[in-house]
């Protein structure tokens, strides 16, 4: 009984408005670093730098990659031990504008992990936050700048965001029970 | 994981794993802010019945790395010099609220002990008992071998088909145990190669191969060849005639380690001997990873510590 609310076209819509977000408030592609938070969050950086490097022909060196969170994250304690993905930061991010990009936005506590991740790593000048779904719920003070659809949702729905490159097929679907997002890879 | 005991039971897939966390960690060295805050409150023990310095500060260090709070406790001029078992000393230290022990202990087995005890709820990683096992010396060669046939590209890669000679004291080794267990469960093929003297009475259910000609094994062409180090303190017989005999005929000298493929591996789990087991020449090579073993020592165990103290361990 899952609802499809974005398929894989409005999906690619959704990006491809983001990437022009971003470019029009960096006025230009310049010291622009793309970073996704694994697993799917690197996947669609990897669009949005790619859609941005087609849109923008002065672009030529957007840099695009990883943040893993989970050595920061305030759980840690509370669940069963987590895997690490990998992280991989192109080159000195300070003095860049960072856009960290994740799949669904819920509660902000993967957002808050990325932050202080990422202030390990150097000291950008401006940090955006790019989601491709905002389901509400939040539990810090935290909102995304760059946002694909906001899915006002309760907490005991769930909502499955799948992509092309790591499940095989892509939509975004919303079903009641549950109460964990994307096939409860990550109870966020 | 609950505990690093023996790699033993290690299976393939959790082997890999660790490395492959091991393998986040090293990246961690080459930030900024060379540290996570991972393990932030919790309390890790050295607990070191036996002398050591490398190994300890390899575990110190990678404790405070991941943030925790590091208590170094060494038999030397504690209260089990007047006398407090193993049992006292767990239970004090659980008192205090430990959260992971590093232990090293001349018995064989006192890591095992100290966890099936329920003297101490904490994680139990052996860093060396007896002549037993020593596991991350063990993963962290594993892991230092992955990295140079792979480079960056090791992530989730075994150690298929990789021959790997072990010369020396495999008697007194727990070394040379681990790492035949690890390397085995990853897919190399173990050799060791040490004076009869030096080999335990029955390897009947060891899954290596034996030899005791140094130049033979180093005409087969090893990727890896691991010199161990002569252990004088455990040299309670006369086990060879004398040191310049045993460099003679096992130790890696200049005209061995130009023998040896251009490509092949030259470890040691340090503190070396030079003159004895590893010449000067083989030791300081570019074929040498003696220092390289020491960093990725850290990462490895950086990775032990994390699998074991992170997360409900009621849960694992």
């Amino acid at each position: 009984m899952a609802r499809t609310v974005l398929n894989q076209a409005d999906i690619a819509r959704a990006l491809t408005r983001i990437s022009h977000e971003i470019l029009e408030s960096n006025r230009g592609p310049d010291k622009l670093v793309i970073l996704g938070i694994p697993t799917r969050g690197v996947v669609l950086a990897q669009r949005i730098a790619d859609t941005i490097a087609r849109i923008e022909p002065a672009a030529t060196d957007v840099r695009v990659g990883s943040l893993d969170v989970t050595m920061y994250r305030d759980d840690l304690a509370r669940t069963r031990t987590r895997t690490p993905s990998r992280t991989l930061v192109p080159g000195s991010i300070d003095g860049a504008t960072v856009v960290l990009v994740d799949d669904v936005l819920y509660s902000g506590r993967t957002i808050r992990a990325a932050l202080d991740a990422l202030g390990d790593h150097g000291r950008p000048t401006i940090v955006r936050l790019a989601v491709l779904v905002d389901r509400g719920h939040r539990e810090l003070p935290i909102r995304a700048d760059f946002v694909g659809k906001n899915l006002p949702s309760s907490t005991d729905e769930r909502i499955n965001l799948h992509l092309l490159e790591v499940d095989g097929d892509e939509f975004v679907s919303i079903d009641g029970g549950g109460g964990i997002d994307h096939d409860g890879e990550d109870a966020r | 994981m609950k505990h690093l005991l023996s790699t033993k039971g290690l299976g393939r897939a959790e082997a890999i794993g660790l490395l492959d966390i091991a393998e986040d960690m090293a990246d961690v060295a080459n930030r900024e802010v060379k540290k996570l805050p991972t393990l932030r409150g919790k309390t890790v023990v050295n607990l070191f019945f036996e002398d050591s310095t490398r190994t300890r500060i390899s575990f110190e260090a990678a404790a405070k790395r991941l943030s925790a709070d590091v208590i170094n406790f060494s038999a030397k001029g504690s209260s089990v010099s007047k006398g407090e078992s193993l049992k006292d000393t767990a239970q004090t230290l659980a008192a205090m609220g430990a959260d992971g022990v590093v232990i090293r202990h001349p018995a064989s087995g006192a890591p095992e002990v100290l966890a099936a005890s329920g003297w101490i709820d904490a994680g139990i990683i052996n860093a060396g008992d007896g002549t037993h096992e020593h596991p991350t010396q063990a993963l962290l060669d594993a892991f230092t071998i992955r990295r140079r046939l792979h480079g960056t590209a090791s992530r989730g890669t075994g150690l298929d088909g990789v021959r790997v000679t072990i010369v020396g004291d495999v008697l007194h080794s727990r070394v040379a145990r681990s790492n035949l267990w690890l390397l085995t469960t990853l897919g190399a093929e173990v050799t060791f190669v040490a004076p009869p003297t030096l080999l335990p009475m029955d390897m009947s259910g060891w899954p290596a191969a034996v030899g005791f000609d140094l130049d033979a094994a180093i005409a087969a062409k090893p990727d890896v060849i691991m010199m161990l180090r002569i252990q004088a303190e455990r040299m309670n017989a006369a086990f060879f005639p004398n040191s310049r005999e045993y460099s003679r005929r096992w130790g890696l000298d200049d005209v061995r380690f130009a023998r040896l493929a251009p490509a092949s591996i030259v470890m040691h789990p340090g503190p070396m001997n030079r003159g004895l087991e590893i010449s000067s020449e083989a030791a300081d090579s570019a074929a040498s990873t003696v220092l390289e073993q020491v960093a990725n020592g850290v990462s490895v165990r950086m990775a032990a510590l994390y699998l074991l103290m992170s997360g409900d361990r009621e849960d694992s």
